[in-house]
């Protein structure tokens, strides 16, 4: 079952599922997770990479045909570390793709919006497809597109929490009014929240904590793939609408009788 | 204001207190709490009382570090640039009238070390000295960091205490981490294991987070070592301070360590006797009070405990360490600070891990991080 292509710049995506390499109990876990997830875009964080050597072990099990990487800047906590981490990742990975994420708060991980549109600012005019990792904020995402991120990545939760869309009104109020693809970042605990998210309409989904420490990442990773895609398609095929109780008559307009 | 001014209006009774009239309903609702735990139940949680509940406690310390921290484990290493020393500390090796051979690393031994040590693939570093402010002052600590920079993608320092301009001049020479145990945080008995040297100065050292807070630092490591003082009382102190540290300073990791008095050349045997069931009382309380907090373990502890502890909330262990200057590429001996436990090889401690399901990491900085 096909679903419509998602793009992100140059880039064509058949899969809405992206996938957080973190916290696999092994580089072949992780491989297998993503070969099971069917995603096409990988995050790696710069820091986890060990850059001046030729071969990385964590790069080379994300070496899958098909799969990009997406770099991230874990660990920064300023726009100045970013850019600097940003152009290390480029030249390291061969990829302008950069999941921008700034958080100086070591604890919840949480993104420094001030700092963030500033890296963007500055990494849109060097040609980098910035993929920002913010919180559920509606007006920096509007922010974002106008300083050049080529999709925003809001939080449903605070990172590796499971929760789920706490932020769901914000979410929607994001996917609304985006120009650019929404991707649901952070908090997805369970493949039902995963579909959740699509059926909102948001682009796509990032998803680590919940496959990589699942008591099998791989059946786990693949629960996700099914679940991305049918929220993908209940969303393409137009829900109908929720009501509480079944349709009343009208009893404000009924007075102007039949037409 | 800094740590000092809270400290004060805690007692060392008090505390002790605080944690020993707990009951086993404290220990239930701070198993059972959703959300951030609080002092009191930390001092449930590490008080005689909960030893009943220890499987649950190490149920829970799994399952949030897990969440955290994923099935993974990191690796690092010290190395010791000097064992030069003007303090007495009466637990320590390296204590001044210890008769043992000083020796400070220049810049040839450095980098035999150093081509020694990345030989077994580690990229977190740990640079060990005494306390000798002549010859092992921020003068050669700064050069030290500069000769090791470029080869390591996380460096620590684990040296005596030094006021806010040092720390910052390390910091720019690529320092990410500082790791400084207040050893106990009794006041009035501290002086007795510290009766000469600069360490000597109780209050310097307590304050020495804050000014490590103040210069950026990335990362703070706490301990107390284990057999000074009661143990219970004196976790209940670092529960506090870090508690107060995560407030003040909220752009630096913590890590806790948990060194447990080993056997040294002319030193005491410990006061207090900590057990393994205490250690890993311990250690499930600081993960079940702060899931962010890293816990790193030392090649102190033997290699069978070492095993077990690995899934109860360990984020960080050190492996193939030695605690002499030159103990990795230079042949004759030093006297060592302590005696190591597991003499394993970093590659064996790595297989290990691996055989128990979790991704040994060697690398999970870089220098460009600042």
């Amino acid at each position: 079952m096909k679903t419509e292509p998602l793009k992100i710049a140059e880039h064509t995506f058949q899969s809405r599922l992206f996938l957080g390499t973190g916290k696999f109990g092994s580089n072949q876990l992780m491989h297998d997770a993503v070969v099971a997830s069917g995603s096409e875009l990988v995050t790696v964080a710069l820091r986890r990479v060990r850059l001046q050597e030729q071969e990385d072990e964590v790069v080379s099990h994300l070496q899958i045909p098909g799969v990009n990487l997406l770099p991230n800047t874990s660990g920064v906590r300023t726009a100045k570390e970013a850019v600097l981490a940003a152009q290390l990742a480029r030249e390291a990975l061969q990829t302008n793709l950069l999941k921008l994420e700034i958080h100086p708060d070591p604890r919840y991980l949480l993104p420094d919006p001030i700092e963030t549109l500033a890296a963007t600012e500055i990494l849109a005019r060097e040609g980098f497809i910035i993929l920002p990792y913010i919180n559920a904020d509606p007006v920096l995402c509007k922010r974002l597109e106008d300083a050049g991120a080529a999709a925003v990545m809001p939080l449903g939760a605070p990172i590796g929490t499971n929760q789920g869309l706490q932020t769901r009104a914000m979410l929607e109020i994001i996917i609304e009014q985006s120009t650019v693809p929404v991707v649901v970042d952070a908090g997805i605990g369970a493949p039902s929240q995963a579909a959740e998210a699509m059926e909102m309409g948001a682009d796509a989904v990032l998803v680590n904590t919940a496959i990589a420490v699942a008591g099998d990442p791989v059946v786990m990773a693949e629960a996700f793939k099914m679940a991305t895609l049918s929220g993908r398609m209940a969303y393409e095929a137009r829900l109908g609408n929720v009501s509480k109780a079944a349709e009343a008559s009208s009893p404000l307009t009924a007075f102007l009788g039949q037409e | 204001m800094t740590f000092l001014d809270t400290f004060e209006c805690h007692s060392w009774e008090g505390m002790a207190e605080r944690i020993n009239s707990k009951q086993a309903a404290d220990v239930e609702r701070a198993l059972n709490r959703h959300g951030k735990r609080d002092l009191d139940d930390f001092c449930a949680l590490i008080s005689p009382v909960a030893v009943p509940y220890l499987e649950q406690m190490a149920q829970l310390s799994y399952k949030l570090t897990r969440k955290r921290f994923g099935n993974t484990t990191q690796l690092y290493i010290p190395m010791y640039l000097s064992n030069e020393c003007h303090n007495i500390c009466t637990y320590c090796g390296f204590s001044v009238h210890n008769k043992l051979e000083r020796r400070t690393l220049n810049q040839q031994q450095i980098m035999q070390e150093v081509a020694a040590i990345k030989s077994h693939g580690f990229e977190h570093l740990l640079l060990v000295t005494g306390e000798a402010n002549r010859t092992v002052g921020v003068e050669y600590l700064e050069q030290a960091l500069e000769w090791v920079r470029p080869y390591f993608s996380s460096l620590s320092m684990e040296v005596q205490s030094l006021d806010q301009a040092d720390y910052e001049r390390l910091i720019k020479k690529g320092l990410n981490s500082v790791l400084l145990y207040q050893e106990t945080y009794h006041r009035n008995n501290y002086k007795q294991y510290h009766p000469k040297g600069k360490k000597g100065n109780f209050e310097y050292r307590l304050e020495t987070p804050d000014r490590l807070g103040r210069a950026g630092i990335h990362r703070i490591g706490l301990g107390t070592l284990l057999g000074l003082e009661d143990w219970r009382t004196d976790a209940g102190f670092i529960a506090l301070h870090l508690g107060y540290l995560e407030r003040q300073y909220w752009q630096t990791k913590y890590s806790i360590s948990l060194p447990r008095l080993r056997p040294a050349a002319g030193v005491q045997s410990p006061n207090v006797e900590v057990t393994d069931r205490d250690f890993v009382q311990l250690i499930c309380a600081y993960r079940i009070y702060s899931e962010n907090v890293e816990i790193s373990l030392s090649t102190r502890e033997c290699p069978e405990f070492r095993d077990h502890l690995l899934k109860l909330g360990i984020t960080s262990m050190s492996a193939g360490s030695k605690t002499e200057p030159g103990g990795y590429s230079i042949e004759e001996e030093a006297l060592e600070q302590f005696e190591i436990s597991d003499e394993r090889s970093a590659e064996e401690v790595a297989a290990m891990i691996r055989r128990q399901g979790f991704e040994p990491v060697w690398k999970d900085w870089d220098s460009v991080l600042g």
